[in-house]
């Protein structure tokens, strides 16, 4: 028997989905196994098409970002942003600055909420269920302050082609600095826990690596990317709002592996809140949102960076009041097919997490089946556990 | 002008290229020239492609490629135009795995096809109750309102 017959013969198929338990849309991610090794994975998405690009000819500009907000429920913020942006390039629009400062305070609080989510997440995935805790209790303390400022827990509805539809009030302002006070101080200190953990380092380093080449050529976005190197992030390349009138850093790290991910969220949580705080602090008066007569014939492109990378939205109009085309593209569309490559040569162990590791959203129908043979082998909780067992084999070398 | 443009307009001299505003380029070329045009923009000046976007015009069918120049944050459109009686561009999956996914959606959704593509199967629609020859993004698919018009 040839090489190449052996190694065909052993090959098995491991599917997660079409459910996957990971994701905000139902996906299926057909790994490719030879014994515990992953040597290819199929993906398959489309599950859950609910046509938006079709809907929002058929509404005014001023409905949309309504429709667009409904697309993720997680970051609910920056798809109506990166539209009311599009439509605001496409008829030369400036909004106020107090307009732009509130977008920058609701944008970077959402980041904070998301990102938290993840590292919550991603504990649970390598059986650190405190850190799950953690972070979901700390990142209530975000979820009050949007109830207080917008009425909402999640789907802020705050922008409108011109500006935001809700003032935040001088009274606000205190009550906001102190919830973010809290959150610094309970992030930080969940931040040190998770990076001075030799058990979560061992168990996160060198896996899932997508090297630099590998981003740049799939057109990665966001943390992804910035884990793998590249830098891109929209806030300082492109500034809108008030992204360029309040001092922050990027953070970038060099590895690609699920660590440098981690890392990545866990430290661009400060900088939200230092951004969040230097908006709050200089918080200029005056309108919150500008005059707009019509929308003239033409084109408008507005993307924005959402905690999970670049939102694109393209915008062109005939000059009526509602769009000729509407294009949307979310950041998972460009990372979730990087997985091909960053899950190639890992276990299945460490499936389940690389495929977390580009944040797609979490909330979703809990429901999966591998099947080996036509028999079921792994089930979701299977490859939970065998996550959960490399991470206690870890634990008990460091002991 | 800026670096890239000068770069795009000595490679394509046909190309037209409208400046929206100081960010936002959109360059029109002929569609032969879109490999071309890509591999400068991607592999020589470094831009990263944010997506394309499929549009079926009275003209014919358009596909815009935006890149974008991250250093400089300006948006680079290119865009071709393929007539209706032959929907046809050249694939740039085979060189670019950013192009795999979403020349498969314009492709079920558009129905434009690209030529050279390694993987061409419905990525969006399901491959079991979804017609063949059903493109929901062209001007003269049926709205939802008289479909289900009893």
């Amino acid at each position: 028997m040839s090489e190449e017959q052996k190694s065909t013969k052993t090959r098995r198929i491991v599917p997660i989905g079409p459910y996957h338990p990971l994701q905000e849309e139902p996906e299926f991610f057909k790994l490719i196994v030879e014994g515990e090794t992953v040597v290819d994975m199929e993906i398959n998405i489309g599950y859950n098409h609910r046509g938006h690009e079709f809907i929002s000819p058929e509404l005014t500009y001023d409905q949309i970002p309504f429709l667009v907000e409904r697309i993720c429920g997680i970051c609910s913020n920056s798809h109506p942003l990166a539209c009311v942006l599009a439509i605001e390039d496409c008829a030369g629009i400036e909004p106020p600055p107090r307009a732009n400062y509130i977008r920058s305070i609701i944008h970077e609080l959402e980041r904070i909420h998301s990102h938290l989510l993840w590292v919550g997440l991603g504990g649970h995935f390598i059986g650190y269920n405190t850190v799950w805790m953690w972070a979901w209790k700390y990142r209530e303390h975000v979820l009050q302050v949007f109830e207080m400022i917008t009425g909402n827990r999640n789907h802020y509805a705050a922008n409108k082609p011109g500006g935001v539809r809700r003032d935040i009030s001088k009274e606000q302002v205190p009550q906001v600095l102190a919830a973010l006070d809290l959150a610094e101080e309970k992030t930080k200190l969940l931040t040190n826990a998770v990076l001075d953990d030799p058990v979560i380092l061992g168990r996160l380093a060198n896996v899932g690596i997508l090297t630099k080449a590998d981003a740049i050529a799939y057109s990665t976005v966001g943390p992804t990317s910035r884990g793998s190197g590249v830098p891109w992030d929209v806030r300082k390349d492109d500034p809108h709002a008030a992204y360029a009138e309040v001092p922050w850093d990027r953070v970038v790290f060099e590895e690609g592996d699920v660590l440098a991910k981690a890392k990545v969220r866990l430290l661009e949580t400060f900088e939200s809140i230092k951004i969040v705080r230097g908006c709050l602090e200089n918080l200029p008066d005056g309108p919150i949102e500008a005059r707009i007569e019509e929308i003239p014939p033409g084109e408008g492109i507005g993307h924005t960076e959402a905690p999970r990378g670049e939102v694109f939205h393209y915008i062109r109009s005939d000059g009526s009041n509602r769009p000729l085309r509407h294009k949307v593209r979310a950041p998972s569309f460009m990372n979730i097919a990087s997985n091909v490559v960053a899950v190639r040569g890992g276990s299945i162990a460490d499936a389940a997490l690389t495929l977390a590791a580009v944040d797609p959203c979490y909330c979703c129908t809990e429901r999966m089946a591998a099947f080996e043979d036509g028999r079921l082998k792994y089930t979701w909780n299977d490859l939970l556990k065998l996550s959960w067992q490399k991470t206690e084999r870890l634990r008990e070398k460091l002991k | 002008m800026r670096e890239a443009e000068a770069g795009l307009r000595e490679l394509i001299p046909e190309a037209d290229v409208f400046e929206h505003n100081k960010r936002r380029l959109y360059i029109r070329i002929p569609r032969e020239k879109i490999t071309q045009a890509a591999k400068f923009l991607h592999q020589e000046r470094g831009m990263r492609l944010s997506i394309c976007t499929g549009i079926d015009t009275r003209e014919g069918f358009e596909v815009l490629y935006h890149f974008s120049e991250d250093k400089t944050g300006t948006m680079y459109t290119l865009k071709v135009l393929a007539p209706k009686d032959d929907p046809k561009i050249e694939s740039l999956a085979s060189w670019f795995p950013s192009c795999d996914w979403i020349e498969r959606e314009m492709s079920e959704l558009l129905g434009i096809d690209f030529p050279g593509h390694p993987n061409m199967r419905p990525l969006l629609t399901s491959d079991t109750d979804w017609d063949k020859g059903k493109y929901p993004l062209r001007r003269d698919h049926e709205r939802r309102a008289e479909e289900h018009e009893d």
